[in-house]
């Protein structure tokens, strides 16, 4: 720690919790993108870490830097606001990727979706 | 005795996300297929930005939190193009 | 007033935004962040392909933050679900599977913010929607109950949604 003032053992305590839970709840996700056999499966297992997971994280930051500085410190909001818009977008391109390629099949890649579409 | 308690914690959660980033690099490699790929490399991104705010915890600063939002949006950006490419076979139409 | 600020909600965002980046509540940041803030919803209005602005804005902002407490519950929920599925070491019967939902929205806006909702919530992914059926398609990963699934997304989500964008 080189931060000049102590954290008071409640924030301590608060802060050590949430990192903990983002940390293992990130990991489990991790853990299934390993485990679980099939793309459309897998699809959902890194979604634990980029809600819930970095949430905790944020929130513990959150937390222990208010309590450090004696004054809000609110800017990791901005974090949780980029993520929770971002990694949808994401994860649904990868989704139509990932169908469009098992109805056309590897190489064809590039084409237009049968119902010449793009929602 | 908090110091303590926070910092140990704070060690434990670098742990865990080091193993979460293994894990995403191991399906990384392994793929098999290219969209598993993009899958893990969003995952990794957004472990080591966990990593880093965890880091700047430990040491205090706001150094780190603005590296980890320039990668968030980095990784946001990049794999959005890479599945844009699956998707298409380009990048931008 | 709809002409000099044609989204006032945008233009709030924009300038909180700004000041959290910026950590900072002084006069002159303040300033800046609601010119670069107000700057960024003209230039927004001639990118909006719709040229529609929607009216009572801050009563759907109400209705707005409600749909919001209701998904960080759905999230703090299935996340535990899905962690549940990750960690069961036997051989489950696999359950994953697609769900055709037919859905009674139709503002691009309002079918995004679903979309969003849906895979930001871990057990559930947007896989597809057919605008000529009205059927949009869900990936799903402990698909048990079908009916259930359909009741959560139009009850929780579906008539939140409609009093928000329409």
């Amino acid at each position: 720690m080189t931060q000049a003032t102590e954290p008071s053992l409640a924030v301590a305590v608060v802060t050590a919790v949430l990192v903990l839970a983002g940390a293992t709840l990130t990991l489990i996700g991790a853990v299934g993108l390993l485990r679980l056999k099939t793309f459309y499966e897998r699809v959902h297992a890194p979604t634990m870490g980029s809600t819930l997971g970095s949430g905790c994280v944020l929130i513990a930051s959150i937390v222990l830097f208010s309590a450090l500085e004696s004054r809000p410190v609110l800017h990791e909001i901005a974090i949780g606001v980029f993520l929770t818009f971002t990694t949808p977008v994401t994860f649904m391109l990868l989704m139509r990727a990932a169908l469009q390629r098992d109805r056309f099949g590897e190489g064809a890649r590039g084409r237009e979706p049968p119902d010449g579409k793009d929602h | 005795m908090s110091v303590m308690l926070l910092n140990g914690s704070l060690l434990v959660a670098q742990a865990m996300l080091t193993l979460a980033m293994a894990c995403a690099a191991i399906r990384l490699l392994r793929g098999p297929r290219a969209e598993d790929r993009v899958l893990a490399l969003d995952a990794l991104y957004v472990s080591a930005m966990l990593v880093l705010l965890t880091i700047g915890m430990r040491g205090g600063g706001t150094l780190f939190f603005d590296a980890a939002l320039v990668i968030g949006m980095l990784g946001f950006v990049s794999t959005a193009a890479l599945a844009k490419f699956l998707l298409r076979g380009e990048v931008i139409e | 007033m709809r002409r000099w600020l044609p989204f006032p909600l945008l233009w709030l965002s924009l300038t909180t935004l700004w000041l959290l980046l910026n950590q900072t509540l002084s006069v002159g940041h303040l300033l800046l962040g609601a010119l670069i803030a107000w700057v960024v919803c003209h230039v927004y209005r001639r990118l909006d392909a719709r040229r529609g602005t929607r009216s009572r804005p801050w009563r759907r902002a109400g209705a707005a933050v409600r749909l919001f407490a209701d998904v960080a519950v759905d999230i703090a929920r299935s996340n535990a679900g899905v962690a549940r599925i990750v960690l069961d070491p036997g051989t489950r019967a696999r359950t994953a599977g697609f769900l055709d939902v037919p859905i009674d929205l139709h503002d691009p806006l309002a079918l995004a913010t679903l979309a969003c909702i849906v895979t930001a919530t871990p057990g559930t992914a947007w896989a597809g929607y057919d605008a000529d059926r009205c059927v949009l398609t869900l990936h799903i990963l402990d698909l048990i109950d079908e009916a259930a699934w359909i009741q959560v997304i139009k009850d929780r989500y579906e008539t939140r949604l409609r009093e928000i964008f329409e």
